[in-house]
């Protein structure tokens, strides 16, 4: 069916195309202005207006991976990001399957006090006296333990689980099937779609977390990337910027701090641009049987 | 017939529960022992008596804490940011979902999708790098385009004036896409047989959202929003945390901000728990409430 469209509406989806246009600008314009000054040169001033900058250099992007610091927080990120990552998933699914069975003895039950947690918690001292009582204080599993389970992503991973139709496990049962092997056999191989949603959200968020390595970790060589990233960029530490006895080597060379913050964070965030656009129709499937409903 | 006795019925089961018994460890240890912890608020906290060896004190602490200005103040301002984002940050991902819909190039709406859901899956650490090497007022890019204006610099970050006002604009460029999707699924559920009968009954585009889509979409809404309710005490304390400085504690110091300097950075642990037990017990009242309310108008709440 074409539709006939009025003088009105056609002024409507111009306007339209023309606000989605300037709100896209409004998403890119800060990055582009960041990229901008990560290659610029120290002769250009900072306080001019610019495309491009006139005067460009790679020497930022040098000192920042010439900066030894960066690189223990890549490998502590890394190993969060993949060993948090890995045994969040396990959890998850051990923990939604059986939830996901409608004849679970008290399932209501474990499923509320499971959602309890989701609207009421201890918060951050509790949490923080836990975890140097578990004496997890200053180890690398004190990023990884607290936040073993998100329940929403459980909830999410068991609703799926219970979309599957009973009569492919009943048909194993007969066959003398167990609930593992039910699990492993059926249920999981059919859930790869959610489970790559759960998988990419939970990389995410442990690439993406500070606060924990900010309060749980002092030694400096088990900092993750974005900890190290907030002195340089919000402290403006120059110690860990390795410039220090650097007031001297920075004039000498073609670096400004400003122009070495803006580098190191196009660097710490590369990573992320660079996988989203692939994995984009994985992040968003999770959200649309996010329900807590059933 | 028989009734099962619930022991039977475990017994039964008892595989499948055994896969449940690690994470139900998990979440008590994790997750119930930390509100146990909330009884701090009512102890004299010392690390070397424990949780549960510290004394008792009663309403001591809480005392103490309504008598603060700081702690007055910070229940003021998150009271007053979280109010600003429900009346902007709220309705923008509904506004922008319905707008986008709207647009016929499939190929260009996957463009602005993927643009703005872009910011949702960066850290504040970084995004707080970045907004502050764009709104500084001598070197940022915002105030030299405003400049050529002839408006501004303006102190974004450091003006207690602006302060407010950065944060629900930030908040809102970095959440409205990946919010809107929620709504974007819900209006291509809508059975487009309603739009033809509306057409038919010559009803406008405008008729059309007021009557046709937003109510199919009310559940979700409804939804969104007890969450929302439920987060008016909880505080974006990642994205407070990241851009404040002391310049401008006085209208950007929210809860999560203030038991972080109080407890960690002071440790005084039971006064800064008893600001956690205040604002969880508001804010799990509000969702309760929210989701009351919810059921009886709409006949849709999250249980």
């Amino acid at each position: 069916m074409a539709v006939r469209r009025s003088t009105g509406e056609t002024i409507f989806l111009a306007v339209n195309y023309v606000v989605m246009a300037l709100l896209c600008l409004s998403m890119i314009f800060p990055f582009w202005s960041l990229l901008a000054r990560s290659f610029a040169s120290a002769s250009v001033p900072s306080t001019k207006l610019y495309f491009w900058p006139p005067e460009t250099t790679f020497d930022n992007y040098a000192r920042v991976f010439a900066n030894k610091n960066i690189w223990i927080g890549f490998g502590n990120t890394i190993f969060r990001t993949v060993v948090g990552t890995f045994l969040s998933l396990i959890m998850s699914i051990h923990v939604a399957y059986p939830l996901s069975k409608k004849y679970l003895p008290n399932r209501t039950l474990w499923t509320s006090l499971i959602v309890f947690t989701m609207f009421f918690s201890g918060g951050m001292i509790p949490e923080y006296i836990l975890v140097r009582s578990l004496k997890l204080y200053n180890s690398r599993w004190a990023l990884i333990f607290p936040i073993l389970l998100n329940t929403f992503n459980m909830i999410i991973i068991r609703n799926y689980f219970m979309s599957i139709p009973d009569s492919l496990e009943e048909s194993a049962k007969i066959d003398g099937a167990n609930d593992l092997l039910i699990l492993y056999r059926i249920i999981i191989p059919l859930s790869f779609p959610i489970i790559a949603t759960v998988v990419l959200w939970t990389a995410v968020s442990h690439w993406n977390a500070w606060f924990d390595s900010l309060i749980y970790i002092s030694d400096g060589s088990k900092q993750v990337l974005q900890t190290i990233l907030r002195r340089i960029v919000l402290e403006g530490s120059l110690q860990l910027m390795e410039l220090q006895g650097g007031a001297l080597g920075m004039e000498t060379s073609n670096v400004s701090s400003e122009a070495i913050k803006a580098a190191t964070v196009i660097v710490a965030t590369t990573p992320i641009l660079v996988a989203y656009p692939f994995l984009q129709k994985y992040f968003v499937k999770g959200v649309l049987v996010g329900s807590l409903k059933g | 017939m028989k009734r099962t006795s619930l022991m039977q019925r475990y017994w039964k089961n008892k595989y499948l529960f055994l896969l449940l018994i690690p994470g139900i460890m998990w979440y008590v240890v994790f997750k119930y022992l930390p509100i146990y912890g909330l009884t701090l608020a009512f102890k004299d906290f010392s690390f070397r008596k424990g949780i549960f060896g510290s004394a008792w004190v009663g309403f001591k602490h809480f005392k103490y804490l309504f008598s603060l200005s700081g702690f007055r103040r910070a229940f003021l301002n998150t009271l007053i940011i979280n109010f600003y984002q429900l009346l902007f940050s709220f309705p923008a991902p509904i506004i922008f979902a319905l707008l986008l819909n709207e647009i016929v190039h499939i190929g260009y709406k996957k463009v602005v999708q993927t643009i703005s859901y872009l910011p949702h899956f960066l850290s504040w650490v970084i995004l707080a790098g970045m907004f502050m090497q764009l709104l500084s007022p001598s070197t940022g890019a915002l105030n030299h385009l405003l400049g050529v204006f002839g408006i501004g610099p303006f102190y974004f970050l450091g003006d207690p004036r602006y302060f407010r006002g950065t944060l629900v604009v930030t908040n809102l460029w970095k959440s409205i896409g990946w919010n809107s999707i929620v709504y974007l699924a819900a209006l291509s559920n809508i059975d487009t047989q309603l739009f033809e009968a509306a057409r038919l009954d010559g009803a406008n585009k405008f008729q059309e959202i007021i009557h046709v889509t937003l109510p199919s979409i009310s559940p979700i809404v409804t939804v969104m929003l007890i969450f929302q309710m439920g987060r008016l005490f909880g505080d974006n304390f990642d994205q407070v945390f990241n851009l404040y400085n002391a310049a401008v504690y006085e209208v950007g110091d929210v809860l999560g901000t203030f038991t972080y300097r109080m407890g960690l950075r002071d440790m005084q642990y039971s006064l800064s728990t008893a600001v956690s037990l205040v604002t969880n017990v508001i804010s799990f009242s509000l969702v309760i409430i929210t989701n009351a309310i919810a059921k009886r108008i709409n006949d849709y709440g999250i249980w």
